[in-house]
């Protein structure tokens, strides 16, 4: 039997699983700022996001020419693989599906590149079919740049890992390579609702 | 490498709490006393392991506030507002209680006499914890090794070790002591106010001139400042060493 | 607070000694990509999912510490060790 603390009770229980909060969540009303890396400050007039790799015309966008596109508010739920949620969030941004829209493309796959150089793998039909976005503002102000501004990848319904910070190319790919977390254990999927955190899950 | 001077393997103890010192109201100094335990230099750290009945576990770390002193060893504990291990260290653990330790860990961020100086310690809120420990190793060896400490705290009442860094200050042994207040000083406070900036620090300091070691500690924000401006002034990198505690202390 | 929230390699003692079976703040590490070396407890490390444990002189990652089924593996992604300070 090994030794447990006499009163010592976790902080935060999960919440019960319920249609909103997948299993081991609990729901938070903070924005927890987690990163792997220092914040790249990026400036608007260097900022570019490229679509890239197996497609028939790589395209890319200033920022200028990003944010005269049509973009839409989303509100949807996040999950965190280090078990927070937060329900409602609010966002704008561009649907991806518009940004591949008229690409010729046999690829299955994406990675995801940031400035600073993280990672993060994806199938690309988790991209379309209006589960993503490339979001430019959160709770109706400019994305902050430790919340992933001038622009992230938002795919909610993935843990949120998948949603990378400072996005600045969609790289699509015949075959799947693993992502920075997806390379050192982390679920290459990522559903939060199968739980999916750890490979093997 | 040198074989044969392998350290024990880092594994955990159990360890019994023996004695509690109210430092501030949201500050402690908990004592524990650890079965075999090989000693420590100062500047060293534990890592606390808490475990609940279902099996959920919390880890944290904790400077070591004290020179080596038997089976005894001494962390200062600050009650952080959301901190699920802090907040149980500082309101469950009675004396007589048991905890999970592992240690002594840390190699880079040590100082003993033998090291020498000039030494300086500047420390942020419970970022003096460990540099407490560098200090009462100084005075307890009967070194003379020149000491100049600097504690910056948000207001008076956050101060700790107060009377014992007063004490150790008026015997004027080679060690000065300064504290700044950063938020807010009470009536008829005499000392330094707000943060210690460019201008302090190369009034404060020792002269870049006299190579002295510096240790930094606190907020990771306190030492990025510190150690930045440290280097502007003229101070060897590799003579400035740095611990940040990061925003979640525990 | 900055929002480069970052702490030391120190941070990663009791992992680092566990896996190694000997303190390791104090070695020297080499920086596979820049070749720099410096005391470990010097590194930045980034708490997030894992920690990301990077070289203070050209930012890349030198080590991870990911904790999976709660089993802690330490990746040395981008670490050399040239010597250790015993």
């Amino acid at each position: 039997m090994s030794f447990v603390s006499r009163g010592f009770r976790r902080r935060q229980e999960p919440d019960a699983p319920s249609d909103r909060v997948p299993p081991g969540q609990y729901v938070t009303h903070d924005f927890p700022v987690l990163s792997a890396g220092p914040t790249p400050r990026i400036g608007l007039d260097e900022w570019r996001f490229e679509i890239i790799g197996q497609v028939d015309k790589p395209r890319g966008w200033s920022w200028q020419e990003f944010t005269s596109l049509s973009a839409e508010d989303v509100t949807v739920d996040i999950h965190c693989v280090t078990k927070w949620s937060k329900l409602d969030s609010r966002w704008h941004g561009v649907p991806v599906d518009a940004l591949l829209d008229g690409a010729k493309t046999s690829a299955d796959h994406v990675m995801a590149h940031s400035y600073g150089g993280y990672t993060t793998n994806l199938p690309l039909e988790d991209l379309t079919g209006g589960r993503a976005w490339i979001a430019y503002e959160y709770d109706g102000e400019p994305l902050e740049p430790e919340h992933g501004g001038p622009a992230r990848l938002l795919v909610p319904h993935l843990y949120f890992w998948k949603s990378a910070k400072w996005v600045r190319a969609l790289e699509l790919r015949d075959t799947d390579t693993p992502g920075f977390w997806e390379g050192y254990g982390y679920h290459n999927y990522g559903d939060p609702w199968r739980e999916q955190r750890y490979s093997g899950d | 490498m040198a074989g044969t001077a392998v350290l024990r393997r880092l594994t955990w103890a159990i360890a019994e709490v023996v004695d509690r010192v109210g430092e501030t109201p949201r500050v402690q100094s908990l004592t524990f006393d650890v079965p075999d335990w090989p000693g420590h230099l100062p500047g060293q750290h534990i890592d606390v392991r808490l475990t609940a009945e279902d099996g959920y576990r919390a880890q944290r770390s904790y400077s070591i506030a004290t020179p080596a002193d038997g089976t005894r060893v001494t962390i200062t504990v600050e009650r952080l507002e959301d901190g699920e291990v802090s907040s149980y260290l500082t309101d469950v653990l009675e004396i007589s209680d048991r905890v999970e330790l592992r240690g002594p860990i840390g190699g880079y961020f040590v100082w003993e006499p033998a090291r020498g100086g000039p030494l300086g310690l500047i420390g942020g809120g419970s970022g003096v914890a460990p540099l407490m420990a560098m200090l009462r190793a100084r005075v307890g060896a009967g070194s003379a090794v020149p000491v100049r400490m600097l504690c910056s705290w948000r207001m008076a009442e956050d101060v700790i070790y107060a009377a014992e860094l007063a004490a150790i200050a008026s015997e004027g042994d080679g060690i000065s002591i300064t504290h700044t207040l950063t938020r807010s000083a009470p009536e008829g406070w005499s000392g330094r106010r707000g943060r210690f900036d460019r201008e302090a620090l190369s009034q404060l300091t020792w002269p870049p001139a006299m190579e002295p070691l510096t240790y930094v500690c606190g907020p990771t924000g306190f030492v990025e400042v510190v150690a930045s401006v440290l280097v502007e002034l003229g101070h060897e990198p590799r003579r400035i060493l740095t611990e940040r505690f990061g925003p979640t202390g525990g | 607070m900055t929002s480069d929230s970052h702490v030391d390699g120190n941070a990663l003692g009791g992992v680092l000694m566990e896996v190694f079976g000997r303190e390791m703040t104090g070695a020297r590490g080499r920086c596979a990509s820049c070749g720099s070396v410096g005391p470990i407890g010097a590194m930045l490390v980034y708490r997030s999912a894992g920690d990301v444990m990077r070289c203070p002189t050209c930012g890349n990652v030198v080590v991870v510490v990911a904790t999976i089924h709660e089993r802690t593996r330490v990746h040395l992604a981008g670490m050399t060790w040239p010597e250790t300070n015993q």
